[in-house]
Order: structure tokens, then sequence, then C-alpha cells
């Protein structure tokens, strides 16, 4: 019978054929906790009577999200969390590497076929690896601490097919921020979104990651491209595993099918406070910015750094503007630091900051005062969630962020 | 499972930032939680809390994965949430920890008497009878037994 690339991982991993719809006690290969959603984590295991994690290599434990403490409260977090990484042997990766979905694609900690959770929301990102990758919350990942396994309710998929090549200075972040509008905010609630077409093959695995990232902003469980020779590469140059089949047959069940060309597709932008509220950058432009934020899981790759540094060439970011870069990781950030990109943003009067959620997380640093806007590469524009709930937050791609950021208003990167 | 309460009526899309804000997450304290919860949507709101039902537009709970959210309703002493849809993580969480949450699609009257039957499914609001989507078997043996790890314990 015909199959879901989601059905075949589930099938895989329970031994059986399973369809969208079955609830299974699956397997889960890695579970990554971190510095927010962690500690409550750490307290449901034990609850549940657990006192050893169920295999120490298959927790991933780091900290991005209020890095360096920027509290008292934090630094015992930090401090909690290391003290049981020691206990039970798990392989803290601290505050050292960048931000958890970075981190987990570029150690290899996702790969075809497999089942990862963690304990934040943008998890779908693993997607792009062509692992089931879902965020859950603490309860569940206590469960999944204690014994390796949890309850799935195998989801449904919609399909979506992009044709076409993208015009100058249109990307992913385009691409996505456009499918969100189209499917709404809660359009996949419960099932996956599944990416295919020339598009997503022609893409670069950062590009695949800013789509599967943004996967929960419709409501999905999940992301998924299906591997091929891109994802096999990655995956190559990261962990021994022998390359697979594992794709959606044709003749599979979804419950829709939905198609792109983005051959014309223009800069996208998302309106406050929505994330689905979403234009071509032409209908914001003029909108004066107070800050822009080129960073997080969803656009602080190498790629997205470069091409905002192409934006901005030998310009400099308005004095008007607070402009604060954060790579999505260490290295993320060495690889634009070797490539000079760091030191363009820093001429430019860019605020260069260590890999981080930074202003995203809106706990941390880079607050917004009332009334002021904010336009972020990061991937939620609600209400509050970069600081005052007065403050607007505009979401984009890089190469408009740069724009943007050189003019003090929302500018159309096609014009630079 | 029967329960009862307040009706108290709020848009679509509130996201798990407005439930609980990022700024509380490096606490541990319930009762902080509690006491914040809506606080960007409408800070008179978490006084109101107790013994009341939140019927709630479509996208409940979308956003972040924070249980803090569902724990600081429950803890303010929210019997229930009413909405046409969720965000799934939050969904999850809610039943997990034993907040009673239903889909269902109906209309709200601020402060009007509320009713619902869990296992039958059904949402009474001033003599208006409306039907929810049911919750499968093994939701509802978790909200029976208050919560995942409650459920968990029964077992062991």
């Amino acid at each position: 019978m015909a199959a879901t690339i989601v059905e075949k991982i589930f099938s895989r991993k329970c031994g059986r054929d399973i369809r969208a719809g079955e609830v299974v006690m699956a397997p889960v290969d890695r579970a990554m906790i971190h510095d927010i959603t962690g500690p409550l984590a750490i307290e449901k295991m034990r609850e549940m009577g657990g006192d050893r994690v169920f295999d120490p290599a298959g927790v991933i434990m780091l900290f991005d999200h209020q890095i360096p403490a920027d509290s008292i409260q934090a630094a015992e977090i930090h401090q909690r969390m290391r003290l049981f990484a020691g206990e039970q042997g798990i392989g803290n990766l601290d505050l050292r590497e960048g931000i958890c979905h970075q981190v987990m694609m570029e150690r290899g900690y996702a790969a075809p076929g497999e089942i990862v959770v963690g304990a934040d929301s943008h998890t779908c990102m693993y997607g792009a690896a062509g692992a089931f990758a879902t965020g859950i919350g603490s309860t569940d990942m206590g469960f999944v601490l204690r014994f390796g396994a949890l309850y799935f309710r195998v989801p449904e998929s919609i399909r979506c097919e992009v044709e076409g090549r993208f015009p100058r200075r249109v990307g992913p972040k385009d691409l996505i921020l456009y499918i969100t509008g189209a499917v709404g905010a809660d359009g996949a609630t419960y099932q996956a979104l599944e990416f295919s077409g020339n598009t997503f093959s022609e893409m670069e695995m950062a590009g695949r990651m800013t789509c599967c990232n943004m996967a929960i902003e419709m409501g999905a469980k999940a992301g998924i491209v299906p591997p091929d020779e891109t994802t096999w590469a990655y995956i190559r140059e990261r962990r021994t595993m022998e390359p697979f089949d594992l794709q959606s047959d044709t003749d599979a069940e979804y419950t829709e099918f939905r198609s792109f060309c983005v051959d014309e597709l223009e800069p996208q932008v998302a309106l406050p406070h929505n994330v689905d509220r979403v234009v071509s950058v032409e209908e914001t432009a003029g909108v004066r910015v107070d800050q822009v934020f080129i960073g997080s899981c969803t656009n602080g790759r190498y790629e997205d750094l470069s091409e905002a540094a192409d934006v901005l060439g030998s310009s400099e970011f308005s004095k008007r503007v607070r402009v604060i870069v954060i790579p999505a990781s260490r290295e993320e950030y060495l690889k634009a630091l070797r490539a000079g990109i760091i030191e363009r943003f820093i001429e430019a009067g860019a605020l260069v900051e260590a890999p981080c959620c930074g202003p995203c997380m809106g706990g941390a640093f880079g607050l917004l005062a009332p009334k002021e806007v904010s336009l972020s590469t990061s991937n939620r524009n609600f209400r509050g969630r970069q600081g005052s709930t007065e403050a607007s937050i505009y979401l984009c791609s890089a190469a408009t962020a740069a724009a943007s950021a050189i003019y003090g208003e929302i500018t159309d990167p096609r014009e630079v | 499972m029967r329960l009862e309460g307040t009706a108290i009526c709020l848009g679509e899309d509130v996201d798990t930032d407005l439930i609980i804000a990022g700024r509380y997450l490096r606490t541990k304290d319930r009762g902080l939680w509690a006491s914040r919860a809506f606080e960007d949507l409408d800070p008179a709101l978490a006084k109101r809390l107790k013994g009341a039902i939140i019927v709630a537009g479509k996208n409940f709970g979308c956003g972040s994965s924070r249980e803090q959210a569902a724990i600081a309703l429950k803890e303010a002493g929210v019997v229930a949430v009413i909405a046409p849809s969720f965000g799934r993580i939050f969904f999850r969480n809610a039943i997990n920890i034993g907040l009673p949450l239903l889909e269902c699609e109906c209309g709200c009257t601020e402060g009007a008497h509320v009713r619902i039957d869990l296992g039958e499914g059904r949402v009474s609001i001033e003599g208006n009878m409306y039907r929810s989507r049911p919750l499968s078997p093994r939701m509802l043996e978790i909200l029976l037994a208050g919560g995942l790890v409650e459920l968990w314990r029964c077992r062991r």
C-alpha cells in the first residue's frame, strides 16, 4: 500500500506497516533539551520515577536561549543542568556551540529515517535532513528521557510542490513566508508538510532548513524534504551512514496538494503580529525600522549572512537603526568570520553577538521599547515576542533585512 | 468527566507567548506563571481565571513548546479551554498535565455559565448545546488520571 515518507519512517521504526491517524509508541533516536524547557523535562522524568536517562548518548543538551547567563536565575538553571549532565553522563554542549537546531543539524544528530524530538517548537527544522523531527513539551520530554520512546499520532501530510528558479535576491525565506501566508497559521495543524519539486531539489541544505524550520508556524507537526543527493552529501560529512531510498510513493495519500512557482516570487514580509499576514515587500516599503535582527535558527547561517553582506556591499548601515547580527552557531560564525563577512558587518555599524537565540526569545537582550519597529529574519512576530507588547515585528529574509538596515526603512533588496 | 465554569471569551491565534511571556520562563515558580498568565493580552485577566472556562477562537496555544503556558492556566485555576483548534504542542502539553481541552466551535458570552461533558464531547453555554470533537480514549485516560505523570504513577 502506498505511503508518504512520514508513514514510511514510522513503519520502519515500528517494524510494521503504519498509516496516518494511527497512534503508536515509537522509539526516538535522539532527544534535545535546552535551557528554557530542559529543567522542567528533567523534573518530569524524575516524577515518573526515572533516575537515569534512557541513553546518555541519545540526549543532547545545550544552552542557547539565555547565554551567557543574563540573570542569576538563568545562571542557576545552567548550573543545575550541568550537574544533571555530569550525573547522567550526557555530553553537554553547554553554551559553546550555538542555537540548538543548527547544532543538531551540523553535528549530524538528525538523519534520513530517524525520529528526533526536541523540547522546542522549531525542532521541525531537522526535516531538512529527511528525519521526522518534532517539538514536544516538557512532560513528553520527561517521558522520552525516561523511556527513549513516545506516543505519536502519525500525521497526515500536505504536499507542497514548488517549481521554478528564485529571481535575484529572492530565496527560501521568501518562499516559506509566502507558503505560510497561503496555508495560514493553523492551515497545517496536526499534519506534516512535505516539500518537493525542482526548487527544493536544487535548494541547498541551508534553505531547506529555513523552510522546515517554519513548518510549525503553520501549525505543522513536522516539515520534511525527502532525502536526495544534497541531503546524503551533508550527512556523509558528519557521520557514517549508508544512503538508502526514502521517498513518498507517487500514489501516497495526502490531505492536500499545493503547488507554488518561484519564478516571479517577490521578497516577502510578514506583518505584525501574525506570521501568516504576508505581503510582498513593495507593500511595506518605507516603514521606518528601529532595529534589524539578522540571525536565529531560521536565518542565521553562513548563506544568510553572506547574502546580507552581498546586499550591504560597501555601504554603511543607517545610524538610525540598531543592527544586531547573530550567527546561528560557532561553525557558521567561523565561516562568516573567515570570509570577511563579520568584519564588513562591524565596519558598517552592526553589533555582532555570539551565537544564541538573541532577540528572538525576547528575554535576553535586544528588546524593543513601546512603538518601536523591528525587522527580523527570525520566525515569530507575535505581540511582545521581542520586548514591549506595543512594539511591532516584521519578518523577512536576510537580503531584505540588510537592504532595510542601510536605509532605515523597509526596502526591496532588488533595488539596492 | 463533567466540568463547569464561567466563560472567558478570547480571540483567535492566542499564542503561548501571550499565555506566558518568555521573560517569566527563567523561573520554576508556578505561582508566578499563574499570576502573569495573559499579562501581555490583558494584565487584569489572571485574577479572573479561577473557575473559568476559556472559550477561544481558532489556533489557541500556537507557537512555542513551553509547557509553562499550560501549567500557568492550570495553576491559575482554569477549568478547561474550548477552541475550534489548538496549537498541537500546547494541546499535548495540556492533556499531559491534566488540563482539559475541547475542540469545539461555539459562541461565547463573557461570564456565561459553561458546562462540559468530556466523555460525551458536549458543551452547553447558556442553554445552547454544542458538540465537540471527541477526545481519544488515551487522552481521556490521561485527563482522568490528572496527567501523564499521574497516569504513569497509577500504572506502576
